[in-house]
């Protein structure tokens, strides 16, 4: 028999190639309304230049877009999603070819004939077949084991969105199975080659020819009638992700530790009318684009130390409800939903959320498709802040910044009282006009912190034994205002800043050296003018294989060591090995990782003024879940790089009853009582 | 409604390391930090919020030198409407009784339902402003007040007392209503906060206005004359308790014990 091809049979008498053209258009036409007005709202909102740096983009869009490289940090899902969106591109040219067998039935793409076309043709039919089986196990998933993470607390009533779009996947995959199939069993070719079509084919074998003609026919009008309604439910729906997470990873932020200013394009902002985010078209473009692209796939969540402890925090949610406003305040259709006093920003998204956020960026790493959510938290802090609204527990400390330079409320002129008193280090106070070699940035916690004071100390004194020409700058150092701008307080951290890189520029340096990567992230990632610093840990690791340093095994003896990455060292700056370099490097140490570590490390619970925060809905502190870690793996001494993470995990020791059983030390002190 | 609030600037001894003043009358303020005393940020936030609530005018007045008009600019960015700052040198060692007079000669020519200040003041804890004030403008006053409603003229206050217990009053306005901390939360104030409220002018009050003379101010015209500031001497009664946390905890229990505590 011959089977009879859809371009060819009329429908109720119209002729097929009107029908899809009446479909092509009828479908393109909503389509295009549709995008039209989400991209209409993107256009409302604010600016954000994100158009340079095209090669850096393209390979951000090749590594993470079509590469799919961040997927595998869930291996199953990853490798689910990676085969899925691999079967989405070979499918690609499948379905032109399917839409232009509408009009007429020899279609076929330029070159797709011969051998081609024959090569082809079997690809795409072990692709249906993996895609199917995809899109079950997937559903299986969420309908049987249901992971935690797709979960969306406070519903919103998407769970059910999942199923329709794999569903739909399902959908398209039996009807294309059900229309080549058909015309598989008149030309048959050996199953190896099209085992879908061979598959589909040994369901129908018994069919009489007219109800052959009927399935070939009805699965080609199915195919193409879920094929355009897939399309145009896209972006009616969570998985809009899956027309704009491509160009949501070629804009996405390379600025990495950087915080965005008040406002792109503004010469003062200051002057603006208003200060922060409280509404959706106060977010830029991108941002925006971002609460579209989000799939809902929970691995931001997941790792959030705010959500994981019990904060009223999940960042997924945030993308969600924002999208869901976003949907309800624009509508396709209809009027807008009328939100009466309810704000996004303070109801919806609400101040305890807000505030909860240590601004670890474990967030972001995460993400696959590099959705942000700090700069999005810290715009809606300067809007809350602007309103007065800051947690009582963070004004005092904040108060004290503006006001002393610190957050400690001691007086400036101590701020080199812990350098006075070092046994054989002399800590030159740079005064105007002087030369150093290094300039050591203390910031106020290591300045006025008692505990910390020693790891000041410590590292003068490698300084010192390492004949390092340094000096500090006293009473002209200011906070370094990293978390005053993750705050939301830009006028302060203005301030700040102003008065640090005064006292930078009125002495000649060539380096810069800190031990706090809040302070190292934010001269190196937030000030309006560069200057070359970097971590303590970055010097050590030079000075010793400069053999410089040289250690020995006795302070360390045979005890277990683990290093804990800070998140202002690791994610947010990209240094991972250096540290963990030097702790090698001292003789019979043992070293394990802890399972959270480098990119992964887990927030100890945020520096700077966040030491302040009071936070009453978490069930346990950071601290506590990270030195549980490092108790599952034995681990004797923690050592961390980082002032804050010091005192949280130094607190977390005792409140956990590990006291006198681990012991967590600085990298620098950890150097400095190494020293051979 | 007329809302008037009553600032003090005192000096931030929280972390500070005190000294006594030659003469032996003050410590040395030199080298402090001034600041908003504590408690009447809580009296600025109540009347605002009072403001918002019920609509009204903030007037912010604090006796105070120059260094404390970015005090007063940050009450007006706190939401008050007008600030004034009433000063001459002469007013340097006023007790609570000059400050009070002063107050009310100013307040005097100004309409006004309801006057809000803090209880006390961080510094000298004298907590006499707010009860003479009321009584040199003849009208009630009350003190350590937690919550504050207003309907048909009169105010109905919540106060706190000694062993939890809550005392609801009534008074008929104008009044003055000296308030306690945690009432609210006060706002935060951000730089930019003040920089917008930067070019309201803060006009400043002399003695002359207030139809006072320098004799009824500053020493002369308090009615307090501090003996002796000092510190406490060392040692008698305290007892630092010095090593582990298991042993100090053993230690602190045996001394409750031995006083007869536990
Ligand atoms: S930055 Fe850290 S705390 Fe903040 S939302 Fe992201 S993961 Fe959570
Ligand atoms: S923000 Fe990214 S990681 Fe989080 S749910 Fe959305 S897509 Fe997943």
């Amino acid at each position: 028999m011959t089977i009879l091809e859809p371009a060819n049979v009329p429908l109720l008498g119209i002729p097929a190639p009107t029908i899809a053209l009446i479909i092509i258009l009828g479908s393109i036409a909503f389509f295009t309304y549709v995008m039209w007005k989400r991209i209409d709202l993107l256009k409302r909102c604010a600016p954000d230049p994100r158009f340079s740096d095209v090669s850096e983009r393209i390979k951000m869009t090749l590594l993470y877009g079509f590469g799919q490289l961040r997927q595998p940090r869930y291996f199953g899902a990853g490798l689910l999603h990676i085969l899925l969106f691999a079967g989405f591109m070979i499918l690609s040219l499948r379905s032109l070819t399917l839409i232009g067998r509408g009009f007429s039935a020899e279609f076929h793409l330029p070159f797709m004939t011969g051998a081609i076309a024959f090569g082809y043709d079997a690809i795409k039919d072990y692709t249906v077949l993996v895609v199917l089986g995809v899109c079950l196990i997937a559903i299986a998933r969420r309908a049987i084991w249901q992971p935690a993470r797709y979960a969306h607390p406070g519903t919103h009533g998407h769970e059910g969105e999942a199923f329709i779009i794999l569903g739909l996947v399902c959908s398209l995959m039996i009807t294309d199975m059900v229309y080549d199939g058909s015309a598989f069993i008149p030309h048959p070719e050996p199953w190896y080659f099209f085992p879908a079509s061979a598959l589909a084919a040994s369901f129908m074998k018994s069919a009489s020819p007219d109800t052959l003609n009927s399935l070939h026919i009805g699965g080609y009008w199915a195919h193409i009638l879920f094929f355009f309604g897939l399309l145009n439910y896209l972006p009616i729906s969570k998985h809009f992700h899956v027309i704009t997470a491509i160009p949501n990873v070629y804009f996405s932020n390379l600025k990495h530790g950087a915080i965005k200013p008040v406002r792109y394009g503004v010469s003062d902002w200051m002057e603006l009318e208003q200060c922060g985010v409280n509404d959706l078209t106060g977010f830029t473009w991108k941002h925006v684009l971002d609460f579209y692209s989000c799939a809902d796939c929970g691995r931001c969540s997941d790792n959030c130390p705010a959500n994981i402890v019990g904060r009223a925090l999940s960042p997924k949610m945030i993308s969600i409800k924002a999208r869901d406003y976003a949907y309800q305040k624009y509508p396709i259709f209809g009027s807008p939903k009328d939100f009466g006093a309810k704000k996004l920003v303070g109801d919806i998204i609400t101040e305890e959320e807000i505030w909860a956020c240590t601004t670890c960026g474990a967030c972001e790493r995460e993400c696959p498709i590099f959705i942000e959510y700090i700069d999005k938290i810290v715009d809606m802090r300067r809007y809350l802040l602007e309103q007065g609204a800051l947690p009582q527990s963070l004004q005092k400390p904040l108060q004290q910044i503006k006001k002393k330079g610190n957050a400690y409320g001691a007086v400036k002129g101590k701020r080199a009282a812990w350098s006075k008193d070092i046994e054989g280090v002399e800590v030159r106070e740079l005064k105007k006009g002087d030369t150093a070699d290094l300039l050591f940035f203390v910031d106020s916690c290591g300045s006025f912190d008692p505990r910390i004071q020693e790891i000041s100390k410590s590292f003068a004194r490698i300084l010192g034994r390492t004949s390092c020409d340094f000096g500090i700058l006293g009473q002209d150092e200011n906070d370094s205002g990293n978390e005053v701008r993750r705050i939301g307080e830009e006028g302060l951290f203005e301030q700040v800043s102003e008065k640090n890189i005064e006292a930078f520029e009125s002495r000649n340096f060539r380096q810069i050296v800190t031990y706090d990567p809040h302070a190292f992230n934010v001269i190196r990632n937030d000030y309006p003018k560069k200057f070359p610093i970097i971590h303590s840990s970055q010097l050590l690791s030079r000075l010793v294989r400069d053999k410089m340093l040289k250690f020995s095994g006795d302070y360390i003896g045979g005890r277990l060591v683990t290093y804990h990455d800070p998140c202002y060292l690791g994610r947010h700056n990209n240094i991972y090995d250096d540290p963990r370099f030097v702790i090698n490097s001292i003789p019979g140490l043992r070293f394990r990782e802890m399972e959270r570590c480098c990119s992964r490390s887990f927030c100890c619970s945020g520096g700077g003024i966040m030491l302040w925060y009071e936070n009453e809905q978490e069930t346990q502190r950071m601290g506590e879940k990270r030195v549980r870690m490092a108790q599952e793996i034995g681990a004797q001494v923690i050592v961390t790089a980082c002032p804050f993470c010091l005192i949280n995990v130094e607190d977390a020791i005792k409140t956990t009853g590990n006291e006198g059983r681990i012991e967590v030390i600085d990298l620098v002190e950890l150097a400095d009582r190494s020293m051979s | 409604m007329k809302i008037i609030t009553c600032m003090k600037w005192i000096p931030d001894t929280s972390e500070a390391e005190l000294s006594i003043a030659s003469g032996g009358k003050d410590i040395k303020k030199d080298d402090l930090d001034y600041d908003l005393n504590d408690w009447d940020r809580f009296a600025i936030e109540e009347a605002v919020q009072l403001k918002e609530k019920y609509d009204g005018e903030v007037t912010a007045i604090s006796v105070a030198p120059e260094d404390a008009e970015e005090m007063l600019r940050e009450c007006l960015a706190r939401g008050a409407d007008e600030a004034f700052q009433i000063w001459n040198d002469a007013f340097e060692g006023s007790d609570g009784f000059v400050i009070a007079r002063a107050l009310a000669e100013f307040i005097r020519k100004r309409p006004f339902d309801i006057i809000v200040t803090g209880t006390l003041a961080e510094d000298d804890g004298g907590g006499q402003v707010g009860g003479m004030l009321g009584a040199m403008l003849g009208v009630p006053s009350a003190t350590l007040v937690s919550r504050i409603e207003i309907a048909d003229g009169k105010a109905r206050f919540r106060r706190e007392l000694e062993g939890g217990l809550y005392e609801n009053i009534e008074m008929e306005l104008p009044a003055v209503i000296s308030v306690a901390t945690g009432l609210n939360e006060p706002r935060f104030v951000s730089i930019r906060a003040v920089r917008k409220v930067a070019s309201i002018d803060i006009p400043t009050v002399d003695l002359d206005e207030l139809g006072l003379d320098e004799s009824q101010v500053g020493h002369s015209g308090s009615r307090i004359s501090v003996e002796k500031v000092f510190l406490p001497p060392e040692g008698e009664g305290a007892e630092i308790i010095k090593g582990s946390t298991e042993e100090a905890a053993a230690r602190l229990a045996e001394i409750l014990k031995e006083k007869g505590v536990l």
